[in-house]
């Protein structure tokens, strides 16, 4: 009884309280005072990313050296994109990269994942991080070491060899091996910065895939078996359908990953042979850096951000319209 | 807001599922679901974005102030008494860099209130940082700059080089060294024009680029020195054939094929027509695309398909070129005077000529000419120091340790003892040859600003057969045209 007069007490402190509040509002509604919560975030993202893609869309539209004042120029350094060759060029390249830095590491992460999922072995926390191992250290890092694997020089008596062909010669396919050496051969140079690439980014799909099977209820496997699936269909079937969103996170992730492909590019090639492995983001860096072509740069930057928007945009509602089906 | 919008991709999909492919239609669909949010959140972003761009929406790039050069010094050295830090950026590498430690270390005993701040670079790191480090604050007092329009032009350009001619007054520079070493530091104030007006960048050391050969290999395949162009490329032949490597050639460092390409050109065009275009004296009025051109790239490519350089130079490095050719690989190689220190200047098994003339009895041209110069920042707060500090890094002293480095030296009257027949010593007597006769034609990469990464590239991508004389000499000469329209 005491209790229930308690309550209501309560109650109605609280109404009066509620009732002296005006507007009303529910949990989770928007209110003004909003913006004051996201102030601190927007203000340092304003000054250190709004403001300087402001200045960048500024420098855009001028000939600029980087030094001396800039010409306007308007639009001609967008229009360059569409007449340039060599700007095509680079994206041609990064649209080859994309098969070993996006398709090829789904492709052995899953496999890998149902694999690995279907066997038990001991320690497999252990070989989990190893497999991770390349995504966490830097990418300037490994493409050191990897320099190293493909040995930075040509295939010649008298130069220095790399491991990679020492073995290759050991099991008999010496023959194989490009004189110019792997990074300095114009048809090698390209797949070998991909590989480097697989490399690094089979691991994280390998990770992510297992954890999603590893989340698909097991009672989904057994009536697959029930219903007599084989192998194929179950993984048809259950697999798949069960790791759409680690299958949406990995393809935009790397896709995203590949047009920004940079660090290995200034570590294994600097963008040759000739202009062989010269991607966007290298192109951009050196014409700021290099050749003194800061609004040309800018330009090709402010594109690119483009580029990754419409295409990031367009896989992730291509994918969820999937997973609406 | 998404009952309205559910509401219209219902009719879409009513009106889209009869035609058009799959494909399309979601993503007409999906870009029709988002429309309003989208459409929101572009309004902010396009409200942001025109809002940044009005404040901002100025020329990019700090209005150029030119300092005129600081007055002639009465008294020369460093007269200030308090304690300065010079900062000095170079690229010097391997004995040289050594020397330099000494050198500076000789000139802080000279004046023990000069304290110097080495920074050392590698010739790539130093092309890349230079401009940032001296478009900022705190410049760096004396810098190497590069001669040319990339670099050095780039610097005056934006007024960030002091005028040194008061300097070359009171330290008789201009009294060391023959004109043509000055006139390649020399530009208009505004940096419109090249190799006239005052004097950016000082140095007593020069360059020649020209072909080392392995005496030993010579007289065993029975060859004599070449004399004409033609011989040399018999003596290619008969290298090829004995089973040696003609030319030892490592190129996927990129500047080392500028300098084969050069040494061929050399011999196809006159030595006005490179300076000139070098120089950009006659604007666009001289092209890259002439016969003369063609016949230098479809020489090298010749060269490339009968297999006259090392076999796989696309992927190899140049500093293992040279310790190849050190070790005994290669009858030739075509590089500059630096590599006498990887040989050892002592040694009489190579030797060095220029490449000669493709007529009998014409003059050998060689590249090359003044060295890395020394300049100082516009924003230096000790210029008089900097100054000396130039003045001692370019005596008789600095150069007595540099030659046997290879370095050469250009100032009147320094005596250095050289043993003959040492490749140190053929090295010496062609360039004094070469600039006796005027044959000496400076560095193509300076041309224009981006003529560097041009000439790399299309010289890789010739060498590999991937472009024809044609289309490689049409590729330079846009960068070329495009450069010199932008001046006019």
């Amino acid at each position: 009884m005491q209790q229930e007069t308690e309550i209501a007490a309560a109650v109605a402190v609280g109404s009066r309280r509620r009732g002296r509040r005006k507007p009303e509002y529910l949990p989770g509604e928007s209110r003004r005072i909003g913006y004051l919560y996201v102030a601190p975030a927007f203000i340092i993202y304003a000054a250190f990313n709004l403001y300087q893609l402001g200045q960048g869309v500024n420098i855009s539209f001028y000939n600029w050296d980087g030094l001396t004042p800039g010409t306007w120029v308007g639009l001609a350094n967008y229009r360059e994109f569409f007449t340039d060759p060599s700007i095509r060029e680079t994206y041609m390249h990064v649209l080859e990269l994309m098969v070993f830095y996006a398709l090829a590491p789904i492709a052995i992460g899953l496999s890998l994942a149902v694999m690995l999922s279907r066997i038990r072995i001991r320690g497999l926390t252990f070989f989990r991080m190893l497999l991770f191992l390349p995504m966490v250290i830097t990418d300037i890092v490994t493409a050191v070491a990897w320099v190293w694997i493909y040995g930075s020089s040509a295939n010649i008596p008298g130069h220095p060899e790399g491991p990679l062909n020492v073995v290759l010669k050991a099991v008999g396919l010496g023959r194989f091996i490009p004189t110019e050496g792997w990074l300095g051969n114009f048809h090698t140079a390209l797949p070998a910065v991909g590989v480097f690439g697989m490399w690094g980014g089979f691991g994280f799909s390998l990770i992510l895939f297992l954890a999603g099977i590893m989340k698909i209820p097991s009672s989904l496997y057994e009536a697959a078996r029930v219903d007599g699936a084989n192998a194929w269909h179950e993984f048809r079937a259950v697999t798949l359908p069960g790791l759409r969103y680690e299958l949406q996170v990995v393809l935009v992730l790397s896709v995203i990953g590949t047009l920004g492909t940079f660090d290995e590019i200034y570590v294994l090639t600097s963008g040759g042979p000739g202009t062989e492995t010269s991607v966007p983001a290298w192109q951009i860096w050196s014409r700021l850096f290099n050749t003194g072509q800061v609004g040309s740069a800018a330009a090709l930057g402010l594109i690119m951000m483009v580029i990754v928007f419409a295409v990031t945009y367009t896989l992730n509602k291509l994918l969820e319209r999937g997973a609406g089906d | 807001m998404d009952l309205r919008c559910s509401g219209r991709v219902t009719r879409i999909r009513a009106v889209a599922g009869s035609q058009g492919p799959a494909i399309a239609r979601t993503i007409w669909e999906v870009s029709m679901r988002q429309r309003v949010r989208f459409t929101r959140r572009a309004g902010v972003l396009a409200l942001i974005s025109t809002l940044a761009l009005a404040a901002m929406s100025c020329t990019p790039g700090s209005k150029v102030t030119h300092k005129s050069a600081p007055p002639v010094p009465t008294i020369t050295g460093v007269t200030e008494t308090g304690p300065i830090t010079l900062t000095i950026w170079d690229q010097e590498s391997g004995q040289v860099s050594r020397i330099w430690d000494q050198l500076n270390t000789e000139f802080e005993q000279k004046y023990p209130n000069v304290t110097i701040k080495r920074v050392n670079r590698d010739f790539g790191e130093l092309k890349t940082l230079l401009k940032l480090a001296m478009s900022g604050p705190h410049p760096p007092d004396v810098v190497e700059a590069n001669q040319g329009w990339p670099d050095m032009g780039q610097l005056v350009k934006a007024g960030l080089l002091l005028p040194l001619d008061n300097y070359a007054k009171a330290y008789g520079w201009d009294q060391r060294v023959s004109e043509n070493v000055l006139s390649v530091s020399r530009w208009t104030p505004d940096g419109t024009q090249f190799g006239t007006g005052e004097l950016f960048g000082y140095t007593t050391m020069g360059e020649i680029v020209g072909v080392y050969y392995n005496k030993t290999i010579l007289d065993k395949l029975g060859l004599s020195l070449p004399t004409t162009f033609a011989e040399f490329e018999q003596a290619l032949a008969t290298a090829k054939q004995a089973g040696e490597i003609p030319i030892e050639f490592a190129n996927s460092d990129g500047f080392p094929g500028i300098h084969e390409f050069a040494t061929i050109q050399d011999q196809t065009d006159t030595e006005t027509y490179l300076t000139d275009f070098i120089f950009g004296l006659q604007g666009n009025q001289l092209s890259f695309d002439t016969p003369e051109n063609i016949q230098a790239a479809t020489t090298i490519q010749d060269w490339v398909n009968k297999g006259y350089f090392t076999p796989g130079f696309g992927g190899a490095g140049y500093d293992d070129a040279v310790n190849l050719f050190a070790k005994g690989e290669g009858l030739f190689m075509i590089t500059g005077n630096w590599i006498v220190q990887n040989l050892g200047a002592k040694n009489t098994n190579f030797g060095f000529f220029l490449m000669p003339s493709m007529q009998t009895g014409g003059t050998a041209v060689g590249t090359g000419g003044a060295g890395f110069p020394l300049s100082i920042a516009a924003g230096s707060q000790h210029p008089d120091a900097a100054a000396a500090y130039i003045d001692w890094m370019t005596s008789d002293h600095a150069a007595q340790m540099l030659v046997p480095t290879g370095e050469i030296p250009l100032a009147t009257g320094v005596t250095t003892s050289i043993p003959t027949g040492t490749v140190l010593s053929d090295v010496i007597n062609a360039a004094a040859s070469a600039s006796a006769s005027n044959a000496i034609v400076p560095y193509e990469d300076w041309a224009t600003p981006t003529f560097y990464n041009t000439l790399v590239a299309g010289i890789q991508e010739l060498m590999a057969m991937r472009l024809t004389p044609q289309e490689f000499v049409s590729q330079v000469e846009e960068d070329y045209s495009k450069f010199q329209s932008s001046r006019a």
